[in-house]
């Protein structure tokens, strides 16, 4: 490559500095609270669910996933996988992984527990597994985790937990009451 | 080897019960030996011989033979091709898969060709990333990553089907192995990742260079605790350094590999700094070999791959074993002695009226 007068001061194809990671890390050192929130929400979208459906969920979906994508990209630099496994991962989101691990850590992490392709970045994993120990649910990060959909990309997390929830709710009453 | 020429070392060993591949290295390994592998350098050719030469190195010393795929993202000839040629004179190769440069529908497909031709081990890898290569402008893949890797390939394996679900008529047959490092940090979730790997699939890992054996000796402690050493076979990476220099470097540019200064100061310390790294690599081999719950070693000895044999030679884990070596390649002795007549005919002169006569008389 030809030398210009411009060079990036940062070479790596995500440019950021280390104060980027400052309300990344937050949501990490507050899991166990996130991960309260979290339960909360569900709890209620589950108790929405008919008026989900009776609006219909397509419908609903551009509202939510405006919503979705403005706090999780603010606390977590979510990138809407649309497959989230923050609960499972100590808040700290594995897709800001550069080599987007979905069962991390790799074997590259720095000595000083920062990633080695972005050297200023602190390890998604690293602070994963310190997040996941504060957090009620912790040893859901012991679980393999499914290779990502990408057909996914961009939809709500929120809406497919809630239906995919409210389904099994429908199974075991089913199941319960023949 | 009794059948001679005839047999075709190409083609793979009759099954046995309980052994997921027709490989030597499996075979190796449930019998309970020390098994020894190393790594072989891939060429930038696209001449077969280069690989062979690179092979033949290791002839008689090792169970096996990865094939690097793209290591340090860096472009070379490619893995699958790699093993290809090796298994069509008998080595035993490893085949590395990264998940950096393909995605789910390409590796499949890698798998199913490479268990065609005779391939018997994987090792699943998610990859350096594209930054630490010679092009960094590529596009980063990581589509899947070791672990669903694994979990894939063991489903392919086991279940005849591929991710999709979709039916597989002969499925590969393969020992399935990925990686460790018990070096770098979270230092007490390492065993537990192991853990998960083995969950995923692994039956054999292969660890990063090994040069702290007290933090090894930590790490497989949590390891025999959780009795993961009885569910899986684990190889520890050991390799000489060929300067203090070279360990310098390595360790602030190469991510994952932990050198204590103890052992650059021994480096430095010593008249001959490249044997003085044999020497250290020596050590660490037979603590190694002697560590309760390791059952094999991987040597890397990246540009100096001729010392991987001495290095075997010297620390004595075979305990007099002999790997497989490649029939057709003649033996020392032959070669000393050919050598010889050589030598004693050369001043002969050669009449060539004689030669011929003699030749059809013999016919």
């Amino acid at each position: 490559m030809a030398k210009s007068a411009y060079q990036a001061s940062d070479t790596n194809p995500i440019t950021r500095t280390s104060a980027f990671y400052t309300v990344r890390q937050w949501s990490v050192r507050h899991s166990r609270g996130l991960e309260r929130i979290y339960q909360m929400l569900a709890t209620v979208f589950l108790k929405l669910h008919p008026l989900w459906k009776a609006i219909g969920y397509r419908r609903v979906e551009k509202p939510v996933v405006f919503v979705e994508k403005t706090v999780k990209s603010f606390l977590f630099d979510c990138r809407m996988c649309g497959q989230c496994v923050l609960s499972d991962t100590g808040m700290s989101c594995p897709m800001n992984c550069p080599k987007s691990l979905r069962n991390g850590p790799c074997g590259g992490v720095r000595a000083n527990g920062n990633c080695e392709v972005e050297p200023d970045m602190p390890c998604v994993w690293v602070q994963a597994w310190k997040g996941s120990r504060n957090m009620q649910a912790g040893d859901n990060i012991l679980q393999v985790q499914p290779p990502v959909d990408h057909s996914w990309r961009g939809s709500s997390a929120w809406l497919r937990a809630t239906a995919k929830s409210a389904e099994e709710q429908a199974a075991f009453k089913e199941g319960a009451g023949s | 080897m009794t059948a001679g020429a005839s047999e075709d070392i190409s083609a793979p060993l009759p099954p046995l019960p309980g052994h997921t591949s027709r490989g030597r290295l499996e075979r190796v390994l449930r019998a309970g030996e020390f098994a020894v592998t190393a790594e072989l350098n891939p060429p930038d050719s696209a001449d077969p011989n280069e690989v062979f030469e690179r092979g033949a190195i290791f002839d008689g010393w090792v169970d096996g033979i990865n094939a690097t795929d793209g290591s340090g993202a860096n472009c070379h000839m490619s893995s699958v091709s790699i093993c290809a040629l090796l298994t069509r004179v008998g080595y035993s190769p490893i085949m590395q898969i990264s998940c950096r440069d393909h995605n789910r529908i390409a590796i499949q497909g890698n798998v199913l060709g490479a268990a065609a031709m005779g391939v018997n081990n994987i090792l699943c890898l998610t990859g350096d990333g594209v930054q630490a290569g010679d092009q960094p402008g590529a596009k980063p893949v990581f589509d899947l990553d070791c672990m669903s890797l694994l979990r894939t390939i063991r489903q392919m394996r086991d279940e005849g089907r591929f991710l999709s679900g979709r039916k597989i008529t002969s499925p590969p047959q393969v020992f399935l192995g990925a990686a460790i490092n018990p070096f770098a940090p979270p230092y007490d979730f390492r065993p537990y990742r192991l853990a998960k790997k083995i969950d995923a699939g692994a039956q054999f890992v292969q660890s990063q260079y090994c040069f702290d054996i007290p933090m090894l000796e930590r790490y497989m402690e949590q390891v025999r605790d959780m009795g993961l050493d009885e569910k899986c076979f684990i190889m520890i990476g050991v390799g000489p350094l060929a300067s203090a220099r070279a360990a310098k470097w390595i360790r602030s540019n190469v991510p994952g590999i932990h050198i204590p200064d103890a052992i650059i100061d021994r480096l430095e310390g010593a008249e001959d700094q490249k044997l003085e790294g044999k020497k250290i690599c020596i050590e660490m081999l037979q603590q190694v070999h002697e560590m309760k719950g390791v059952s094999g070693a991987h040597v890397m000895a990246y540009r100096q791959e001729e010392l991987v044999a001495e290095i075997v030679y010297e620390s004595g884990v075979l305990k007099g074993r002999k790997p497989w070596k490649r029939e057709s390649n003649p033996d020392f002795e032959a070669v000393t002695d050919a050598v010889e007549t050589v030598r004693e005919q050369i001043n002969t002169p050669i009449d060539p009226a004689e030669v011929v006569a003699a030749v059809s008389e013999e016919q």
